[in-house]
């Protein structure tokens, strides 16, 4: 059933990393089983703003609540309903994919079968006993994207969740995060980073655009030309 | 306050029976040592109170006391030794507890420097800091109570001294202890007005020079800031 | 919570097998210790107070090396993260990782307590060995608890192998002090004495007021 209340609810966020400030004053709010799309050149506030939403930053200013829950208060609240896919794996090298996600699964107490099952939907099975030091870039952003989903969160925050992944993986992978054009069957709130316009807007229904920290352009994605996002750039 | 102390030290107080002179360095010793210990008490409730509130005003008054207090430690080793070189002849005495504790304690903070300045953030560094002044803060009385278990008691015990001695001793020890105190609090407001300044500084050169965002160009500091 | 103890420390004897970073380096350097110990003492037999004291030295500097290493794979390759994205309470981490110290160090004096009867002790340690692990425990729960603390706050420095000992080897003064203590009548010629009833309690106390410091203060370690 979807939540009546806005998943993501930013009022005048901000955070500063010392005397920087990273993000400024952001506000935007962001139904429930909506997507919004993050554009915005490196450094601009992207990752900040998602491990923000993540919990894994505390917000220095404003308001942010995350599935109607202030943070970060009620941080332990939503912990468990969120997907975070970052720059970085979050998979220990030297213990395997399924060991991995096992691992991940125990502390989201989740069944071990859920792990089989996302390791398929990946197209990991045949190689989730390797250690993950062994295996491509390619296929490590893949158990990533495994342990993302793996506890069925209501929302996911996608850091460039397509990095590293061929033509043919990024197919495979685009129904379980629903990015891409790939109509995903339920509809999960997502937030999602890109540098590709035209790919980043295809299947979004908010796009927000971050320069130095602060927003640049908040629209309907359907509103938005490629070249304003190409002016983020410049 | 402190110069009637070191008056009534010099011209007030008796002679130990024994010791002679040499006995008035009690009078500095001692009050160092117990204001030093209650300073890093002090810092420890400074940094739980900082944890709880994020403000970094008690990030900076945990920062000032520890300063503070490990300045008086240092001072307790100096008399501490130059009264056991006095007394019995060594510049170091391993079963005076005093002394011992001071030395573990000094080693302790005095790795709250670099722990300091190794980290980058800024709001982690002073929350790290905090947690450091807690465990430190807790860890003193504990040491001091093991390190006495351990080591016999050979000095002339000051418990039993100023309970049992004149008047003119007890009177001198609580005046001696009270500039101690008035020296440290001053001591710590002292740098606290000229860190205050400091910042203050920074901030209206940054405003001149039109870069409210840049990082600020003065170099890494391990001082917090506000 | 028991349950994510149990996966987290699950894990990390999982990686520790896997990986060997810790506990044979700990063996190796407790050894290693003994044979510097032989040559700078110029003794081949120890007894008493002068055993206990290299017996302690030994495993604290060897303990050091472990809590150099806790949370390392933690840092550098996200464990933080993603056990701070799981719906768990953040003390499971500090219990887990106390408990993976408290092992190690049990594992490690499975080796380097025979091998000090072996290469260095007088006395036998049949007799006294009941009353030896008991004091063992102890002293590697304060250990493990102190440790973890220390290499939380470490880890985020860049001089972390300076710091850990640093802050570790005046913390933990206390507790060598009164291990080395409770050692040494078991060490002693002519059959194990008594154990110190007042050290042991000292001890006790040590490690109960600091598992309750870790316990509030740890939260704060994880928090960015």
């Amino acid at each position: 059933m979807p939540d009546p209340a806005p998943a993501l609810v930013l009022r005048g966020a901000g955070r500063r990393y010392g005397e920087r400030a990273a993000l400024r004053d952001v506000t935007l709010e962001l139904e429930a089983g909506r997507t919004l799309v993050v554009f915005g050149p490196n450094g601009a506030g992207k990752t900040t703003l998602l491990r923000m939403l993540a919990t894994l930053l505390r917000p220095h200013a404003g308001e942010v609540r995350v599935l109607g829950r202030p943070l970060p208060g009620d941080g332990y609240a939503v912990r468990g309903r969120i997907g975070f896919l970052g720059h970085e794996a979050l998979l220990y090298r030297e213990l395997s994919g399924r060991e991995n996600l096992r691992f991940h699964a125990k502390l989201h107490r989740v069944a071990a079968g859920r792990v089989d099952e996302v390791l398929d939907a990946v197209g990991m099975t045949a190689r989730c006993g390797d250690p993950v030091a062994e295996l491509s870039r390619g296929m490590v952003q893949r158990l990533a994207i495994a342990r993302a989903v793996l506890h069925e969160p209501e929302l996911l925050l996608l850091d460039e969740p397509l990095a590293n992944l061929d033509p043919a993986a990024a197919a495979q992978v685009a129904p379980l995060i629903g990015v891409g054009g790939a109509g995903p069957s339920d509809r999960r709130t997502r937030v999602v980073t890109s540098h590709d316009p035209a790919g980043g807007l295809q299947g979004a229904d908010v796009a927000l655009g971050l320069k130095g920290g602060r927003v640049a352009l908040l629209a309907a994605a359907t509103d938005v030309e490629p070249a304003q996002i190409a002016e983020l750039y410049r | 306050m402190l110069t009637l102390a070191f008056a009534l030290v010099f011209f007030y107080a008796p002679n130990d029976a024994d010791q002679g002179f040499i006995f008035k360095i009690f009078y500095v010793h001692v009050p160092l040592a117990i204001v030093a210990l209650v300073g890093f008490v002090v810092a420890a409730v400074f940094g739980a109170l900082h944890l709880r509130s994020q403000e970094s005003k008690w990030d900076m008054r945990s920062y000032v006391t520890i300063h503070i207090s490990v300045i008086f430690a240092v001072g307790v080793l100096v008399t501490g030794s130059i009264w056991a070189r006095a007394s019995w002849g060594h510049w170091f005495v391993w079963d005076e507890p005093m002394l011992v504790s001071f030395l573990i304690v000094f080693l302790l903070y005095a790795t709250y420097w670099p722990l300091r300045f190794s980290i980058e953030d800024k709001e982690k560094q002073s929350r790290y800091a905090s947690v450091f002044a807690i465990v430190a803060g807790a860890f003193v009385p504990l040491n001091f109570a093991a390190v006495r278990m351990a080591e016999s008691f050979t000095h002339p015990q000051t418990a039993t001294t100023t309970t049992s001695a004149p008047a003119s001793v007890t009177l001198t020890f609580l005046v001696a202890l009270a500039g101690m105190a008035l020296l440290f609090v001053t001591l710590c407001k002292y740098e606290m007005a000229s860190k205050h300044a400091t910042f203050r500084l920074r901030a209206l050169r940054r405003r001149l020079a039109g870069d409210e965002d840049e990082l600020s160009m003065t170099g890494r500091s391990a001082a917090p800031q506000l | 919570m028991m349950s994510a103890v149990a996966a987290l420390l699950a894990k990390e004897l999982t990686l520790e097998l896997r990986t060997r970073e810790s506990v044979p380096s700990m063996v190796l350097f407790s050894i290693a210790t003994y044979v510097v110990f032989h040559f700078g003492l110029d003794r081949d037999r120890v007894t008493g107070d002068l055993a206990s004291g290299v017996l302690w030295v030994t495993l604290l500097f060897s303990a050091i090396l472990g809590v150099n290493r806790l949370f390392v794979a933690e840092y550098e390759q996200g464990g933080f993260d993603g056990f701070l994205l799981a719906p768990v309470d953040r003390t499971a981490l500090l219990v887990a990782k106390a408990l993976t110290l408290f092992a190690f160090l049990g594992i490690v004096e499975l080796v380097a307590v025979p091998a000090f009867a072996l290469l260095l002790l007088g006395p036998p340690l049949t007799q006294a060995l009941p009353q030896l692990v008991l004091v063992l425990a102890l002293a590697n729960a304060g250990i493990a608890v102190i440790g973890t603390l220390v290499a939380g706050l470490a880890i985020q420095t860049r001089a972390r192998d300076l710091i850990v000992p640093l802050i570790a080897l005046p913390l933990l003064v206390p507790v060598l002090l009164a291990a080395a203590r409770c050692a040494t009548p078991l060490l002693s010629d002519g059959g194990a004495g008594a154990l110190p009833g007042n050290w042991l309690a000292i001890l006790a106390i040590y490690d109960l007021l600091f598992a309750l410091i870790a316990y509030a203060v740890f939260d704060f370690l994880l928090e960015d």
